[in-house]
């Protein structure tokens, strides 16, 4: 077994159809390979269409969000982000149809029809999201007819969501299906007009550790109001008034840009890309929205915020950039765009980027991030952990920035970790979000405990 | 807070709400990672394999690796045996594993994959080994996908030699933390006995640090060894719902003896597991056991003021549940609520009769059954204690109830996979955070005049 603990150096190269997903940044533009389906047999970092789905419908906070299949689908989504709401924490507990072989075997509609009527009975949510799943997909439960004859019944909002696993290994379809979801809820009825108003909506906030009331505070101070955010700390009715803002930020694009596009088709709200991630971004995203409103004394309040914030955060940034300067970073997250501002907020704090890569980034993403970043640096798709194994040793990493399954392998491989994915507490958009971010990878990268694995025990120190 | 439960009683009769269990394959998937050198490989779409290795992950904060048929739209039409075939290629190609479990999930069983057939035609290099347990996620829980893997390493591995058995003995652990798993082996050995243990996660998701990441970790029972375990002479199984059906397998194809047993949780249940040893082999136990013996029994006495009568909701896996039960009825502690998430009527049977024997009444116990279910029985009537997984922190809150964090999954503490709760030291260990658990909030309650030093 010794030889294949560690992953001999040519099995490393991978999979052979691999290597057009794993670039070197330099003057060769070769294009990566990437949004592609997994091949089978390898261990994918990636998730399913489900998975996506939920992510992006889990925060409306006084919907009920029923799972349609077997269990697991449902436990392993319970509450699993970092969502934070000012309302209802309804959305924080699990329904599952839970679906037994009699299910399977004799169709699920019927027990899907009961749980909607028993969970509506005891919750009176607004709204229902019914998620199909693998199995629900595959026995061919029809859960738009059982969603629109429920919502006749109970007069409210079941939503279908068609969310099956197997349609695709990459969750931004499941983004898509949410989309749709999300689009079916704000459809106003018919004959009903919603007049525009001053505010604005925040697509692709998931008010992970409270960020889209940091961003709404500044925005406020400006004197710009949020209608609703998609999806964080958002509610039923708040989304419902959707249409009657006057612009649309998107800052996940990933899961949110089609969206931006259908309600500017269906109500001419016009959109446009932020990013509150890192005080350069903050400061430009805040300013792009002041011009937008094309009133002076609202880009005059921005650049007071903007040049407040800035001196005060300054400071601190600087004490730990003194730390990290020259500390080699390594980047795997879930999108492009969050990679793009990490790497910006990193490089701000002195750091090097060895490694950028991303679950399920465009063609056009890569090429973005790949001129933002230096020669020699590894841009990625899609990696496996094996790949990553050998980017993190032989780039000689010092921290790395991913999610729940990259912080253990960066772990054991005595490497630090900042978490920018579901698992995060402490929000780190905004200019107190930067702070924050400086201070977690500081705290990781130079902690103390690195000292116990760089030093061999029991040896003698004073020979 | 979590106030999902209306104020009054209401029936909840279909579905689940909050559920106590998970699906079958992440059971599959920590057996099989407690063979040595081995890929668990998830036979459905990406997302089974994502999350499961993301959950695992959370509990045990370690690297869990497993391969994924990565399934898509076209596999669930035509059948899942090209990316199966294909799968077995590749992982051999690329992640040289020793063996290859494999286990199946909705969909491909939905699908009707017929996973033996496949593995005849696919290609299996030599010296490797693929073995494979169907764990359709829509019966029973991620006990039952346990099960299932322990039986497929018997069906698929276990050999009998001949008559003659060796002087061994084979543990099945059940569904518990390598640290549990390393505590069996400290007890086995120390009465001199010849130990195989399948699965044996100790070594795997526990292994030290040592900077360099190690795809197949030391630890985990061989595939020899688990051949070797038709020549043994008996096999202990702990866990009536994870480990009893792989045990009579085990007799069934080669004759071992089994000894059915509950996971050795309290005092009780640990005596008997050493009861068992004694009396097969006819060893002495060691001095070093009776003294820890003795050190649980003096602990007890010295703290049973601190718990006797306050009553304890228990909820979590079967076999915990079950085990952890006697243990809080011989401390002294009244069970008043008994829930697991895994289907079975054999819990509610063994759990009646255990209360029936200790003359409690009014308790109420239930299989199949979810959070919704525990939080309305504690809206009812409240309790002084709860035991069970992280899944009750919300009611814990809601309740102002304190919660000792048992069994699996615990996802937001740390270090508990390495300490045991089973033997005489997890009776110490469990002890301890019971009588602490009550004694912190006698303190945060207390009011100035009655806030002590000494209690």
């Amino acid at each position: 077994m010794e030889d294949s603990c560690t992953l001999p150096a040519s099995a490393v190269a991978c999979i052979a159809e691999r290597q057009d997903s794993i670039l070197t940044a330099g003057k060769t533009r070769a294009r990566i390979h990437c949004a592609d389906d997994s091949l089978a047999g390898s261990v994918s970092q990636r998730a399913c269409v489900f998975c996506g789905a939920r992510v992006v419908l889990n925060p409306v906070t006084d919907a009920v969000h029923l799972v349609h299949g077997p269990i697991g689908c449902a436990t392993y989504t319970m509450d699993i982000r970092g969502s934070l709401s000012s309302g209802s924490e309804l959305y924080r507990n699990s329904f599952s149809t839970d679906m037994k072989e009699k299910d399977v075997i004799f169709g699920g509609e019927k027990k899907l029809t009961a749980c909607i009527d028993e969970v509506v009975g005891k919750y009176h949510p607004p709204a229902v999201f019914v998620y199909a799943t693998c199995v629900s997909g595959m026995i061919g439960d029809d859960i738009i007819a059982v969603c629109k004859q429920a919502s006749i019944r109970h007069g409210i909002d079941v939503i279908p969501v068609e969310s099956s696993g197997f349609i695709s290994g990459n969750k931004v379809v499941g983004y898509r299906a949410a989309a749709e979801a999300l689009l079916r809820l704000i459809r106003p009825k018919e004959g009903e007009t919603i007049e525009k108003t001053q505010k604005i909506n925040f697509l692709g906030e998931y008010n992970l550790g409270g960020e889209k009331w940091l961003v709404e505070r500044y925005l406020k101070e400006m004197g710009i109001e949020i209608n609703v955010a998609f999806t964080g700390d958002s509610n039923v009715a708040a989304l419902k008034r959707a249409p009657s803002a006057c612009l649309n930020l998107v800052q996940c694009t990933g899961s949110m840009h089609w969206v931006a596009v259908s309600l500017e088709q269906s109500f001419g709200t016009p959109y446009m890309d932020v990013n509150f991630f890192g005080p350069e971004n903050t400061a430009e995203s805040l300013r792009k929205i002041a011009a937008f409103c094309a009133d002076e004394s609202i880009s005059q309040r921005a650049e007071i915020l903007i040049a407040r914030e800035m001196g005060r955060i300054r400071p601190m940034l600087e004490k730990y950039r003194s730390k990290l300067r020259e500390k080699r970073a390594a980047i795997y997250v879930g999108g492009a765009y969050k990679a793009i501002a990490i790497i910006r907020q990193l490089r701000g704090l002195g750091m090097e980027i060895v490694l950028s890569g991303t679950q399920t980034g465009k063609q056009d993403e890569y090429e973005s991030m790949s001129r933002l970043l230096s020669e020699g640096t590894i841009i990625i798709d899609d990696a496996n952990p094996a790949e990553l194994e050998k980017f993190l040793i032989e780039k000689k990493v010092d921290v790395m920035v991913g999610g729940v399954k990259e912080r253990v392998l960066a772990y054991k491989l005595g490497i630090g970790f900042v978490d920018h994915n579901h698992d995060r507490k402490d929000g780190l958009a905004g200019f107190d979000g930067a702070v924050r971010f400086a201070r977690e990878v500081y705290v990781t990268t130079c902690s103390p405990v690195w000292q116990h694995i760089r030093t061999p025990a029991y040896e003698d120190v004073h020979s | 807070m979590l106030e999902c439960v209306p104020e009054e009683t209401v029936s909840h009769t279909t579905g689940k709400i909050n559920p106590a269990k998970t699906c079958q394959p992440i059971g599959a998937m920590y057996a099989a990672l407690g063979i040595h050198g081995c890929l668990p490989h998830s036979h459905g779409s990406q997302g089974c394999c994502a999350y499961h290795r993301m959950h695992l992950t959370r509990h045990f904060r370690d690297p869990v690796i497993a391969s994924s048929s990565s399934f898509t739209e076209g596999a669930s039409v035509f059948g899942g045996a090209a990316n199966l075939k294909t799968s077995i290629k590749n992982v051999f190609t690329i992640y040289n594993p020793e063996v290859m479990a494999v286990h199946t999930t909705c969909l491909s069983e939905t699908i009707g994959d017929d996973i033996p057939n496949i593995l005849k035609q696919a290609e299996i290099p030599e010296g490797k080994v693929v073995i494979h347990a169907n764990t359709p996620s829509y019966a029973g829980s991620h006990i039952t996908g346990f099960s299932n893997m322990c039986k497929a390493m018997v069906s698929y591995l276990a050999q009998s030699d001949g008559v003659v058995k060796k002087e061994q003995a084979n543990v099945l652990p059940g569904f518990v933390n390598p640290g549990d798993m390393r505590e069996i082996r400290r007890i086995v050995s120390s009465l001199g006995i010849k130990l195989i243990m399948f699965p044996d996660t100790s070594g795997v998701l526990d292994s030290p640090l040592t900077s360099r990441y190690q795809m197949y970790p030391e630890g985990g029972a061989t595939v020899a060894e688990i051949r070797d375990s038709g020549n043994s002479e008996v096999t202990l199984a702990l866990g009536a719902f994870a480990s009893h059906d792989a045990a009579d397998i085990l007799q069934e194809k080669c004759g071992v003896t089994g000894i059915p047993l509950k996971l050795p949780i309290g005092l009780k249940a640990t005596d008997d597991f050493i009861m068992a040893l004694k009396d097969w082999f006819g060893v002495e136990v060691p001095g070093a056991l009776t003294l820890e013996r003795g050190q649980v029994i003096d602990t007890l006495i010295d703290t049973h003021f601190h718990y006797q009568g306050k009553t304890v909701a228990i909820f979590g896996d079967p076999d915990h549940v079950i085990a952890m039960t006697e243990f809080a009825l011989s401390m002294g502690l009244i069970p008043k609520y008994l829930l697991t998430g895994t289907p079975g009527k054999e819990f509610e049977a063994t759990l009646n009769k255990m209360l029936e024997e200790a003359g409690i009444q009014e308790s109420r116990v239930k299989a199949d059954g979810d959070l919704f279910d525990l939080h309305q029985w504690i809206r009812e009537e409240k309790v002084d204690l709860m035991i069970g997984t992280t899944y009750g922190k919300y009611i814990s809150r809601a309740e102002d109830i304190p919660l000792v964090r048992f069994g699996f999954p615990i996802l937001d503490r740390a270090v508990h996979p390495l300490m045991s709760v089973v033997g005489y030291r997890g009776c110490l260990r469990l002890i301890e955070q019971i009588s602490n658990a009550l004694l912190e909030r006698r303190d945060r309650d207390a009011l100035d005049e009655d806030f002590e030093l000494v209690l």
